[in-house]
């Protein structure tokens, strides 16, 4: 998996209250049995006037020029709610999202994010407010000044004005994010605690393991 | 020291407490379904990995099947074929039960669950779809994770997760005639936001819940993702143990004894102290129906549209201003003046024998509307089956209702059939969201009785008036 451990990147503003994974991903747009392929989708139903054109909407925040390889999301509050697709994570991805800052995620979303090397930063409303306040001032001025600075190991993001924030972040997805881990690998190697609690488990429990007609 | 419910299983289920925080939970059954199971199966394949169990991993056709009469592998949802296919060969390949297209267990995961005995009291069970909450209406603690995760539990049997706080939702009295339990989430989303339980699972409690029946609890629990709650779990009681009982996948002889006496175990102790408690009088609750798009736009039937200057902060009135311009609806309006569309009986919140039953009994020797398109779709082919031998399926073909194959169908637009471009819709679904249902399709969810009242009516209408 991807590492996260710092990031400058353009942020763009959608601070709509409760985007839920459809309308990250709609699923029509999931036509594959695939992990790739899903960056086109992206937010495809506002993104788009004509889905079928693909005629970009130029309302759309992240068809403005000013935000043209914006790598950061300013969300609102319950960011991926909804359907636990994790298309939506992998469209974010293959557009160019490293990170979402939002006042709070859907539940599985946010782990979705986590293992697949996305960072959700959560911070108060008042502050994802300010920083998309910032970011939209900085329009006129020379692209670099727009930029949000990441720093997952210090837990701090950095507004264009130089303003900082620091953020909570568990130390499991942490470090998971920090090292880019192969999750399943890593708990593999608690197998002996496994095959211990199973073998206790048919004894605590017969009928888990008794499965008729299987 | 006093414990929840919750509390009890987790620990249970705890096979280690990992360095970083997490727990390592033991994970007791697997459901797939074709849209998302496969992604994962075919991950384990490519990266040569083996399941560890796979004779506690089951499969179903669901999300992408036609549900057509005479349906097949072809769908019309552009390349649906691919996920059918790759999951018959997938799940072949994984040595998996697959409940395929025309096996009489088929049907949408969270119905088919519970009616195989494939989700019991007590056990933990994942599914890479975030309505598995409504397992807790038996007494399983069941969350839904991505397909990443979804690997992670097929190899290793477990997952790492973080143990979230409890909240105990009481729901005290008794509910008024055609209020039922699809009312109580709503107004419960509709009175709390659908950020209400965030960080939580929710314990359900109360003289309302144990007198609901097993299917009603499954239709409560089932929204639990919609309140933002991790899961919804209810303690399992003598209704449960008769639900579960004779269930294909249920333990049977010496085990079943055994798995009863551990079940009449599972409550929380009386002196448990939970992190959070909402109460609610359940006389006070009407019918609901939504008029946005969240499932915290829930009203009471007889309310009109609200309006959005007296929204309680800016971001909540902007929500309510583009949701009233998407629904195109007016504040001040009642909400039973709204004329439909089409009506929809369907999905793993209510698409069971007794939502059938109920919104039957409403439709009997009535007719829908002119020019409504009304559908129903049993939740599983079983459910399906037992609603023809009981003729409900004339009762629904009679009142103007197609009746169709289970699946989860129009309850999500999954690029195939859809109600169409600005359609309004009652619906006895769970999502209202933009395009939800199809592009621009406007929703309102309900109960069941209030959508066969209302495709009757030819407009959102209040069941009372239509019970007999
Ligand atoms: S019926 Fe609807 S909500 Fe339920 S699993 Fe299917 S698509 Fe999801």
């Amino acid at each position: 998996m991807e590492k996260f451990i710092e990031h400058d990147g353009i942020a763009a503003p959608l601070l709509r209250i409760n985007v839920d994974t459809d309308a990250i991903i709609p699923s029509r747009e999931l036509k594959r049995v695939s992990k790739e392929g899903f960056g086109e989708g992206l937010f495809a139903g506002w993104r788009y006037v004509a889905q079928d054109s693909r005629e970009p909407n130029p309302d759309f925040v992240l068809n403005k020029p000013q935000y043209q390889g914006a790598s950061i999301l300013l969300a609102g509050v319950n960011f991926g709610c909804g359907s636990s697709r994790e298309h939506a994570v992998w469209a974010l991805k293959e557009f160019g999202i490293r990170s979402v800052i939002a006042p709070s995620f859907g539940a599985i979303f946010y782990n979705n994010c986590i293992r697949n090397g996305l960072l959700p930063i959560v911070l108060s409303d008042d502050i994802v407010s300010e920083l998309a306040t910032q970011v939209e001032q900085q329009v006129e001025q020379d692209p670099p000044s727009r930029l949000i600075h990441i720093d997952l190991h210090q837990g701090l993001v950095t507004a264009p004005n130089g303003d900082t924030y620091a953020f909570d972040i568990d130390p499991g997805p942490r470090d998971m994010l920090l090292n880019g881990l192969d999750m399943i690998g890593l708990t593999l190697q608690h197998k002996a605690e496994i095959d211990a609690f199973q073998k206790q488990d048919r004894e605590r429990r017969p009928w888990i393991y008794a499965v008729p007609n299987s | 020291m006093p414990k929840t419910l919750f509390e009890k299983l987790w620990n249970q289920h705890v096979v280690a407490s990992l360095e970083d925080g997490t727990d390592l939970i033991y994970i007791d059954r697997i459901f797939l379904h074709e849209r998302m199971g496969t992604i994962s199966l075919k991950s384990i394949e490519v990266e040569g990995r083996r399941i560890r169990n796979p004779e506690h991993v089951f499969a179903t056709m669901d999300h992408i099947v036609d549900t057509f009469p005479g349906r097949n592998d072809e769908t019309l949802m552009p390349s649906g074929k691919h996920f059918i296919q790759a999951m018959r060969q997938s799940a072949i390949h994984a040595g998996i039960q697959l409940f395929d297209l025309n096996d009489p267990r088929q049907g949408i995961v969270h119905v088919v669950s519970p009616e195989q005995g494939i989700a019991l009291p007590g056990v933990t069970l994942v599914c890479p779809d975030s309505h598995t909450c409504t397992l807790g209406g038996l007494g399983a603690l069941a969350w839904g994770i991505g397909s990443t995760e979804a690997e992670h539990a097929l190899v290793t049997k477990t997952l790492r997760v973080s143990r979230p706080k409890i909240m105990r939702v009481r729901f005290d009295g008794g509910l008024s005639r055609g209020v039922y339990s699809k009312d109580m989430i709503l107004h419960l989303i509709g009175t709390y936001s659908a950020t209400g339980a965030a960080g939580y699972a929710i314990e359900f409690a109360g003289k309302a819940i144990g007198d609901l029946s097993i299917e009603a609890r499954l239709t409560l629990c089932n929204m639990a993702v919609e309140f933002s709650a991790f899961t919804a779990i209810i303690a399992p009681d003598d209704k449960t143990i008769d639900y579960v009982k004779g269930r294909p996948f249920a333990p049977t002889g010496q085990a079943w004894d055994q798995a009863v006496a551990y079940w009449q175990g599972l409550t929380s102790d009386h002196d448990a102290v939970f992190d959070n408690e909402i109460v609610i009088d359940t006389a006070d609750i009407d019918p609901m129906v939504t008029w946005g798009n969240s499932p915290q736009h829930a009203i009471p039937i007889t309310g009109q549209v609200p309006n959005p200057s007296k929204a309680k902060d800016q971001n909540t009135r902007k929500s309510m201003v583009r949701a009233l311009d998407y629904m195109d609806l007016k504040p001040g309006t009642a909400m039973t003046d709204l004329k439909i569309d089409a009506a929809f009986i369907g999905s793993c919140t209510n698409s069971r024998l007794s939502d059938l039953r109920i919104a039957a009994g409403i439709l009997k020797g009535r007719k829908v509307t002119e020019g409504i398109k009304a559908i129903c779709v049993p939740g599983s082919t079983q459910v399906k089956q037992a609603a023809e031998a009981e003729g409900l399926d004339r009762v629904f073909e009679q009142a103007g209702f197609e009746w169709r194959e289970s699946g989860c169908s129009m309850c999500f637009f999954a690029g195939g059939e859809s109600f169409g471009y600005q359609e309004r819709v009652i619906t006895s679904t769970n999502r209202n969201f933009e395009s939800r249902q199809g592009p621009e399709t406007r929703s309102h969810l309900a109960s069941p009785a209030t959508v066969a009242a209302s495709a009757i009516a030819g407009r959102i209408a209040d069941p009372r008036e239509y019970l007999q």
